[in-house]
């Protein structure tokens, strides 16, 4: 045999190898893999978290897990269930729907996990929505705030509930609170400053529907929609001066919200008009703005000291010790979704989702971030309701929030029901 | 479309100078930003698609310079420098291996940077948001000019960036190593031939834009919030600005980031919908008819 055969047959021997190889990684990634992990997730439940992790919002991931953590470490300490642990599974979306819908079908199939707690923004619920639809699993919107995703009957899926604030109760209690201001301090002429995106739209459009309909004498003169993550908002800030309005609000949110008081600062805009800024009350925010100017009013995101109850307080002493962190909005609402799923996990024994969402629905939950001390997922349209709603005013240090003003529930339900009747979602 | 609104600004003189000075603003920051990557390209024909990183992480260092000194001279010194250095490591280790590849390589390289210093800066400074606040000395109310809104601290980054662009000019074209680098853009090879080594100025070039773009993030640090990820943005508009100004022309790219300023500024007034639109619709437009952009010239 000449080494030029040998070499052939060595080629011929390599080829096959790989072919070989290759079909041998395809099936068992087709049927081996998966139901090995499957086999091994028996000893674990797996709670799988499609959320952001790098880039400008990573803090949403970050905050998001470590509030999920928050109950599930506490869970597992206390022995789990009949010995199975909790274990969080994470995947980084980069904010991207597409990329949310991948991850989360890449933790059901491949990872192995049984529960879904999408801490996806706005845009990416959407896209877990219907892959949750698909699937069968249960899952639990956390960080969603977009009104249609359990509002619409259209977009609910029966295994799929907001552990997170909605924002029509927010626009309806911050509609209230800014129509009283308007009325005290003689606001008449409003503008509005959101990011132009589907959040900052309807977040600006309901509260602003509200303020009117709770005082019908304002009127909205203006409005700038800046894109989102826009690094210079000077042409916004002089187009506000120009403007000359009694009162701004503002749905623009953590660094966005931060380089707009910066900015807006050097110009002096904030002593010239009373500004409503509903995300600002996030202690994240709240600790970066060096100069916080006084009398901004902001809806309550998250705080220590709303509620004040001694639950709130050691939950935040919790959190801040684990990681070495504040918590953000973001962080109680997804340790509400985890606190759902364990109590549901305990009721049903079982990870079937359809047997889970079952458990969730009307499920009412002991709640350190509860007005009464509790919170409860409303069974019509799996929301979250029972939570703190209100604004007040920030201030530069602790409890950076004071004269806060909570919202009364009784009325957030009786215009939500109109409003989903406006909307066709009743 | 608000061209009453519109009207009524340009009809009154404190509309006029708040929004032409907005403009300037908007525009020098750009410059800055946009002039390190014209200079790049210039001369090493490469696209440093990486350039808004290094924004980011000039100020980032110049938030931790404020932090530990309190001085804003020294941050934007540190993250101008430590811009610069980073950026001379990164043409030597890396950039240098894909001179004259595809540009889809060069896209590769970059971006694979822009992930591992997105990444970086979280690990090191963290996720959450920061902010460098503004200096002691600069906390004065606006000045009116004409009735118009200038805040003390844009007035002197309108000077600071008129006058970086101006040492840039006379280092490019009354320095012999400006000489040396118009030749080198020409010409590598014959430079190269000449006995100059030029590994070293094509290293000295890339840190020269790394610097811009460090010092612009350390200069802009006090109005910006500090997040990973924060070069994106200034990314996409530097390279409008470049592609307007005319890729390789400094001052292309001053006379590019001006105009975009001011078409920001009262665009926010007319077209408040559509201001992103009139940077692009410019580009389209510069491209349509001077497709070597305004300045076009490879280098300047």
């Amino acid at each position: 045999m000449t080494s030029k055969d040998s070499r052939h047959l060595d080629s011929n021997g390599r080829r096959s190898f790989l072919k070989g190889a290759t079909a041998l990684s395809a099936a068992t990634a087709i049927g081996g893999f998966p139901s090995i992990l499957k086999a091994q997730s028996q000893d674990v439940i797996k709670i799988g978290m499609p959320t952001i992790l790098s880039g400008r919002v990573s803090i949403l991931g970050e905050s998001s897990r470590n509030g999920a953590l928050t109950e599930i470490n506490r869970f597992n300490d206390a022995g789990g269930l009949d010995g199975r642990k909790i274990e969080l599974v994470t995947r980084d979306s980069r904010g991207k729907p597409d990329e949310a819908a991948r991850a989360v079908r890449d933790l059901v199939n491949s990872e192995g996990c049984q529960i879904i707690l999408d801490a996806e923004a706005s845009s990416g619920s959407f896209a877990v929505q219907e892959v949750v639809r698909d699937l069968g699993v249960l899952c639990l919107h956390t960080v969603s705030e977009a009104s249609p995703l359990t509002a619409d009957p259209k977009l609910r899926a029966s295994t799929a509930f907001r552990a997170a604030r909605q924002g029509i109760h927010d626009a309806i209690g911050g509609g209230d609170y800014a129509a009283r201001i308007s009325r005290e301090k003689g606001l008449k002429r409003w503008m509005t400053c959101s990011p132009d995106y589907a959040y900052g739209r309807t977040t600006t459009a309901e509260f602003m529907e509200f303020t009117k309909y709770f005082e019908p004498s304002i009127e909205v003169v203006d409005e700038a929609w800046p894109k989102l993550f826009q690094p210079d908002y000077t042409e916004v800030v002089t187009k506000i001066l120009q403007s000359k309005p009694d009162a701004l609000y503002s749905a623009l949110w953590g660094g966005d919200l931060i380089a707009f008081i910066d900015q807006a600062n050097l110009y002096g805009l904030f002593e010239q008009l009373e500004t409503f800024a509903v995300n600002l009350g996030d202690y994240p925010v709240l600790s970066a703005v060096q100069a916080l100017p006084k009398g901004i009013r902001s809806g309550t995101r998250y705080n220590k000291a709303v509620p004040p109850k001694p639950e709130n307080d050691a939950w935040y002493e919790t959190y801040v010790k684990t990681f070495d962190q504040l918590p953000t909005n973001w962080s109680w609402e997804n340790a509400t979704g985890a606190k759902f799923v364990i109590q549901a996990l305990q009721e049903v024994r079982d990870t079937d989702g359809k047997k889970l969402a079952e458990a969730i629905r009307g499920m009412k939950i002991e709640s350190p971030f509860g007005v009464d001390g509790t919170l409860t997922m409303r069974a019509e349209d799996h929301t979250l309701v029972g939570y703190s709603v209100g604004y007040g005013v920030t201030v530069p240090k602790e409890p950076f929030m004071v004269d806060f003003a909570g919202a009364d529930w009784a009325k957030i339900f009786e215009l939500e029901s109109s409003w989903k009747k406006r909307n066709g979602f009743a | 479309m608000e061209l009453e609104t519109l009207a009524a600004c340009v009809a009154s003189m404190s509309c006029v100078v708040t929004q032409i000075i907005s403009g300037l603003i908007i525009g020098v920051l750009l410059f800055l930003v946009a002039s390190g990557v014209t200079l790049i390209f210039g001369v090493l024909k490469v696209i440093n698609f990486a350039h808004g990183s290094f924004y980011m992480l000039g100020a980032y260092l110049a938030y931790t310079a404020y932090v530990v000194t309190g001085s804003y001279t020294v941050a934007i010194v540190v993250g101008a420098l430590g811009v610069a250095l980073f950026g001379i490591l990164f043409e030597r280790f890396f950039i240098s291996r894909v001179y004259g590849s595809n540009v889809l390589m060069q896209l590769l390289v970059c971006y694979a940077f822009i992930l591992i210093l997105d990444d970086a800066v979280k690990i090191i400074w963290g996720s959450e948001y920061l902010s460098m606040g503004m200096p002691d000395a600069f906390r004065l109310p606006p000045i009116r000019i004409g009735g118009g809104f200038a805040p003390p601290f844009y007035l002197f980054l309108i000077a600071i960036a008129i006058a970086i662009g101006f040492a840039l000019w006379v280092i490019v074209e009354r320095t012999r190593f400006g000489k040396i680098v118009r030749a080198a853009a020409h010409n590598g090879d014959m430079v190269s031939a000449l006995g100059i080594r030029t590994p070293y100025l094509y290293a000295a070039v890339f840190g020269l834009g790394s610097l811009l773009a460090g010092a612009a993030g350390a200069l802009a640090g006090p109005v910006r919030s500090l997040t990973p990820g924060m070069g994106f943005s200034i990314l996409i508009m530097s390279f409008v600005v470049t592609v307007v100004g005319g890729m390789g022309s400094i001052a292309g790219a001053f006379v590019a980031a001006l105009l975009i300023g001011v078409t920001r500024s009262f665009g926010s007034i007319g077209f408040p919908l559509f201001v992103d639109g009139l940077m692009f619709l410019i580009m389209t437009l510069v491209l349509i008819f001077k497709p070597t952009g305004l300045f076009g010239r490879r280098f300047a």
